[in-house]
């Protein structure tokens, strides 16, 4: 009477578990397609030529693959959107999560979540279209398409990732905390800044991180805001290009098997260990963070 | 400053950033609706782009997003639930070191930035397995980058159901699979469909992974199979500002196509904000 019915559950849970395998087969799946189709290009352009060349000219009569001038485009506009997305974004969660009453919070907080659905290509015309004659009329740079323009959609995208991931944080820590720094005699803004700030660090720094991650990764939203140049510079009024522009520029014009073809995902490479290494970053902090209040 | 006066100003600086951050979205939404309103009517939605785009509709584009979302549904809903199921129901509470390399996996995939999808889809599906550039190498790449966000969330739903439902259906003598289906299921399922929707919305407004597994720029009708190419709103957004001869000839048109993906993508947004909201009330 029992034995199929346990059979039965057996099965089940064998089937489960095989579903959630997928995801150990999709990180495998992506590492081994990388290799596959980026290492061929190492064949042909030296590893180190590869990521310190300052030229990135695929289809020059000589052609050139240094992936510097991209590196450093991505690194450029990360750094504006970070600089811009983290004060309003931390600030915004402090508000959100300690200032606010609980009616001012149900209002304000779907406008930011939905920041967080608005497609990247609706950013990236947003950039192209008004975005940047807005910035040209206010600084008068020569070039329409530029790192400020890609950097300050980039941090408008960024923020509802660090509003969300560091509210879930303040909210978190716990009343015992507040309470005991009040009854000593400490101001909201004290207890703000001093107790409840410093107790969710990890967590804010969490949405921090995982804000990077995606601004190293976005890719219509610059693509369409930067101008697509790769040099290699720190003037945010400059054209540059990204990584992840150079990808979904070239891949569309490019012959399937050929070196440039090869370096392209080659940039793949990089860019996924980029992004792998943050990931691991945040969730190392995850960790920390859930210890600390588990006490 | 004495610490009242104090206090005050660095609320009201916070406050500011917030509003700040608020009415960007605001004006950002407004502006778009704004100016794409002019074009939004049921012709535009319903007729096929004539005179090399520069005129008419965008049907093909909308029908070309509506296949892609189906088959999406179709490819990674069922998946990424029996994964969450699985993660949240079968791992036990002490998780052996599989389950843990899968919960890094998981995580880990959802931070992995959606060009590196397209790649993998170019890899696999269109050069490997031999789907080509098409509609059906498009779905399986954006399916793969929506099930992360599927079994994240998903897991996230099961485990707010409380313990002591499971306790009751395991002690009526339920087997694991009949207490998972009957009593765990049911309650975690309003949570599974807003995780769905917010992956879907996603899926329907991503651009680069398609540029590199089967969207075009223009055809003349509506793909017939799974392996034909497609077009999509997205794509055409980008298509018509940065690819066509004369963009700013076809900047209403452009407004136009991105008012509809946005009415699509944020409609469903709130729809999944709402619902949340709904049952969380309910629970509590």
């Amino acid at each position: 009477m029992r034995s199929p019915k346990r059979l039965g559950e057996k099965i089940i849970e064998r089937l489960l578990l095989l579903s959630a395998l997928v995801s150990i087969l999709l990180v495998a799946l992506i590492f081994l397609f990388l290799f596959r189709e980026g290492l061929p290009a190492f064949a042909e352009i030296p590893l180190l030529s590869f990521l310190t060349g300052e030229t990135w000219q695929p289809v020059a009569e000589e052609p050139k693959y240094g992936i510097l001038p991209l590196l450093s485009g991505t690194m450029l506009v990360t750094i504006g959107a970070v600089g811009v997305a983290v004060p309003l974004g931390i600030s915004t969660a402090l508000y959100l999560s300690e200032v606010a009453g609980s009616r001012e919070k149900e209002i304000l907080k779907p406008f930011i979540e939905l920041l967080a659905g608005v497609p990247s290509v609706v950013y990236g015309f947003v950039a192209l279209t008004v975005l940047a004659t807005a910035v040209q009329t206010l600084f008068g740079n020569t070039f329409r398409l530029n790192a400020l323009n890609g950097s300050l959609v980039l941090a408008v995208m960024i923020l509802p990732t660090i509003v969300s991931i560091a509210e879930d944080a303040l909210s978190a820590v716990p009343m015992e905390y507040k309470e005991a720094a009040w009854a000593l005699g400490a101001s909201r803004w004290e207890t703000l800044r001093r107790v409840v700030l410093p107790a969710a660090s990890s967590g804010v720094f969490i949405g921090v991180i995982l804000g990077i991650g995606r601004a190293v990764g976005e890719t219509m939203a610059v693509l369409m805001a930067t101008g697509n140049s790769p040099v290699v510079t720190a003037d945010f009024f400059r054209s540059i290009e990204t990584m992840t522009a150079a990808i979904a520029i070239e891949m569309g014009e490019v012959v399937y098997g050929s070196v440039h073809y090869s370096a392209l995902f080659a940039i793949g490479l990089v860019l996924f260990a980029i992004t792998f290494v943050i990931n691991l970053a945040a969730d190392a902090f995850v960790e920390r963070s859930v210890r600390r209040f588990k006490r | 400053m004495n610490k009242r006066s104090k206090e005050t100003l660095f609320f009201q600086i916070l406050r500011l950033g917030t509003y700040v951050t608020v009415s960007t979205v605001v004006a950002l939404l407004a502006y778009l609706v704004y100016m794409g309103s002019d074009m939004l009517s049921f012709s535009f939605v319903t007729s096929f782009p004539r005179e090399g785009m520069t005129a008419g509709g965008i049907y093909p584009t909308v029908v070309g997003t509506l296949y892609l979302m189906a088959l999406v549904l179709l490819l990674s809903l069922p998946l990424g639930v029996a994964a969450a199921v699985y993660l949240s129901e079968y791992a036990g509470e002490r998780e052996s070191s599989l389950v843990r390399i899968i919960r890094i996996a998981t995580a880990n995939l959802a931070g992995v930035p959606s060009i590196v999808y397209g790649l993998l889809g170019l890899g696999l599906f269109v050069l490997f397995l031999g789907f080509g550039f098409s509609l059906l190498s498009a779905s399986l790449t954006l399916s793969l980058l929506t099930l992360p966000v599927i079994i994240t969330a998903s897991v996230e739903a099961l485990k707010t159901v409380p313990h002591s439902y499971r306790e009751a259906a395991l002690a009526l003598g339920a087997t694991k699979w009949q207490t998972t289906k009957r009593v765990v299921f049911p309650h975690a399922l309003p949570g599974i469909l807003t995780a769905s929707i917010i992956g879907l919305s996603r899926a329907a407004g991503e651009t680069a992974p398609i540029m590199m597994t089967g969207v075009a720029y223009f055809l003349s009708g509506l793909p017939q199979s799974v392996i034909d190419q497609f077009m999509a709103l997205p794509f055409h957004i980008f298509a018509l500002s940065t690819q066509s001869p004369n963009p700013d000839l076809t900047r209403p048109i452009q407004f136009g196509a991105v008012l509809v993906l946005l009415l699509l993508v944020l409609s469903m947004n709130l729809v999944a904000i709402l619902l949340r909201t709904y049952y969380r009330r309910r629970l509590s």
